[in-house]
């Protein structure tokens, strides 16, 4: 019996068969096998290890390379750079105010418009949307944060900006520049591209990314807190107001950094819309720059080397910035996560 | 005016109103830029589009050699970052843990995550286009592979935290050792996660521009010269857009549609996958 299936080569005794009866019987690893397999285990160890490393040393490498690159416009400009308004390739002299200050005032308006919708967004998700169209609705956001920028930008420019200058910018003008205090924001004519509608466009694209964090911190409250305050008579916006932002706050702030982290380096949108002019104004109708879409416009360009210098240390400046949000949204989500495993 | 109960009931009432048409905001734009580009786009949507190159202003053309670039340094930024991303992210989980490296790498591992893609373009141009001295194929995939590398890592590590460890001890009780235990058991078991985050990695590379501006540049000719600047669909939109000839803006919103459908239909995948999946198991 057992020789036909040998035969027909189906049967694993025909491996055993082979081996010696010495070697079938052995319940022991040689020394050997178990020195090959501890060294084995000690190279994929250190393998993983090196490229958790590489990743590590990466961001180190970035910051060391951007600095070696910014270097020259460092040493010829110090800390006048961030003060100078002055971008001339001409005369080689350089000054960070005008992107810095773009990219500050867009993602300012960015987070404005972004936060207040995105909070609306969560909320809907998480309390008042029926079960079968949360996911729907779920994934129909976070496709918003799928498109890419480029796309934002083409759409801007093309869509957004004339019907934003033909129906809202005029009314803004009319009615905004008045008021005493706020009214030198909307001073100017309606030209479509400017600050504020780079702003405009950028809440839209981090609307997502809030939103979804916003969605997640929300849904960790535990139900027996919300169900106590429903017992107690609340309605559903003051459990929202009174029990579930409370209990997330950190999150919610974690989430609103994120949202910061990548309003501040978003760079094609910007750079079709924001109109990529060095000069200083302080209109949101009016073009200004911001230091990604600098950077996408003028590198290649750039001939002198204290130009390519300058724009590389812009490039630092955003970096550093970015970091220091993103750290920090870091560390809020990690404290809340922390809160949340002494909890359970 | 109102009793207590009205104003809590109207306040209430208002507020969730106001998360309805936060709902409804949110969606309108994407419905918004999805109409436009499929009523800019469907009309440059032809054969022609996939079988000739990009034109000069004025004649007919495609986007083939943007297409074929987009598509190779996609796949090469893909094939170096995920080796790379996937080790990372098998130490942080199964050997690191609570190690100071797993810990910084796992903090860096989030910024790079959101850090602004045109600095890593900035920073690939530093250590590799300066040095050779010419733009490439290779600098775009380099450029995209460090997108690619924190997904992976992220993923990864997710992943293989959600196994449950019964399985590493049974793999253990039976001998294997580590390394076969962390290849054939735990990876395999989290192998539809890891591959949902590959595809979410590669939608979101295919149509970043920023990081190829100063790395792979373009080429208005075919080449399939990955050391020499790489004709791709991100950065040919962006000239093409940015041009005044009405051609170029007809190409550009055919590519903008396809690269759209292209990534919301990878993620919409990688999302059912994962889904599907994570029922089963």
């Amino acid at each position: 019996m057992i020789d036909t299936l040998v035969l027909r080569g189906s049967f694993p005794v025909a491996e055993l068969a082979k081996q010696t009866p010495r070697q079938n019987m052995s319940k022991t690893i040689s020394d050997a096998t178990l020195k090959r397999q501890h060294l084995s285990d000690r190279l994929f160890r250190g393998t993983t290890r090196m490229f958790a490393f590489i990743v590590f040393a990466l961001l180190v490498g970035i910051i060391i390379s951007l600095l070696l690159g910014a270097w020259p416009a460092l040493k010829a400009f110090g800390i006048k750079f961030f003060f100078a308004a002055e971008w001339n390739p001409v005369t080689d002299e350089f000054g960070a105010l005008v992107p810095i200050f773009g990219t500050l005032a867009t993602s300012a308006i960015a987070l404005l418009i972004g936060v207040p919708v995105s909070f609306g967004i969560a909320l809907f998700l998480t309390e008042l949307s029926p079960k079968w169209l949360r996911r729907p609705l779920g994934i129909a956001v976070e496709l918003l944060a799928g498109i890419p920028s480029i796309i934002y930008g083409m759409w801007g420019l093309f869509v957004f900006a004339p019907a934003f200058q033909e129906h809202i910018q005029p009314w803004l003008i009319d009615h905004l520049s008045e008021v005493p205090m706020l009214g030198f924001l909307f001073e100017g004519a309606p030209m479509g591209i400017g600050i504020l509608t780079a702003g405009i466009i950028l809440a839209i694209m981090v609307i997502p990314f809030i939103a979804s964090v916003m969605r997640d911190v929300f849904e960790i409250v535990p139900p027996l807190l919300k169900e106590s305050a429903y017992g107690l008579g609340a309605t559903t916006w003051e459990v929202v107001r009174h029990v579930v932002l409370p209990y997330t706050k950190i999150g919610v702030v974690g989430g609103i950094m994120l949202g910061l982290g990548r309003a501040l380096g978003e760079t094609m949108a910007i750079t079709f819309v924001i109109g990529n002019a060095h000069q200083f104004s302080t209109s949101l109708m009016m073009p200004g720059n911001s230091i990604a879409s600098a950077l996408a416009n003028e590198f290649n360009e750039a001939t002198s080397d204290l130009h390519v210098a300058s724009l590389i240390e812009l490039g630092l400046i955003l970096f550093i910035i970015t970091f220091i949000v993103l750290a920090l949204s870091k560390l809020l989500l990690l404290q809340l996560a922390k809160r949340e495993g002494k909890q359970t | 005016m109102f009793s207590l109960y009205a104003r809590r009931r109207l306040i209430n009432a208002m507020n969730l109103t106001i998360s309805m048409l936060a709902m409804a905001f949110g969606l309108f734009w994407l419905a918004w830029i999805l109409w436009t580009l499929l009523r800019q786009g469907l009309g440059g949507l032809d054969l022609q589009m996939f079988t000739q190159m990009t034109p000069p202003p004025g004649s007919q053309g495609g986007l083939l050699n943007a297409i074929a670039g987009s598509f190779m340094m996609t796949s090469v930024a893909t094939l170096i970052g995920t080796p790379i991303g996937i080790l990372a992210g098998v130490y942080m989980a199964e050997f690191g843990q609570k190690s100071w490296l797993a810990s910084a790498t796992r903090f860096v591992n989030d910024i790079l995550l959101s850090a602004p893609s045109i600095v890593i373009g900035l920073f690939i141009y530093e250590v590799y286009v300066v040095n050779v001295h010419h733009f490439s194929g290779w600098a775009g995939s380099l450029a995209l592979s460090l997108i690619v590398i924190p997904v992976v890592v992220r993923t990864t590590e997710n992943m293989l935290k959600l196994v449950p460890n019964s399985l590493r001890e049974a793999a253990a009780a039976l001998g294997a050792p580590h390394w076969k235990i962390i290849m054939l058991v735990t990876l395999r078991a989290s192998r539809a996660g890891i591959i949902t985050g590959l595809l979410l990695a590669v939608a979101r590379i295919s149509g970043e521009t920023a990081p190829l501006l100063f790395t792979a540049l373009n080429n208005q000719f075919w080449s399939s010269n990955m050391n020499a600047p790489m004709a791709n669909l991100p950065v040919v939109i962006f000239q093409f857009a940015m041009s005044p000839y009405d051609d170029w803006h007809k190409l550009a919103w055919a590519g903008a549609l396809l690269i759209t459908f292209g990534v919301l239909a990878l993620n919409i995948i990688a999302r059912v996958m994962f889904r599907q999946k994570g029922a089963r198991g």
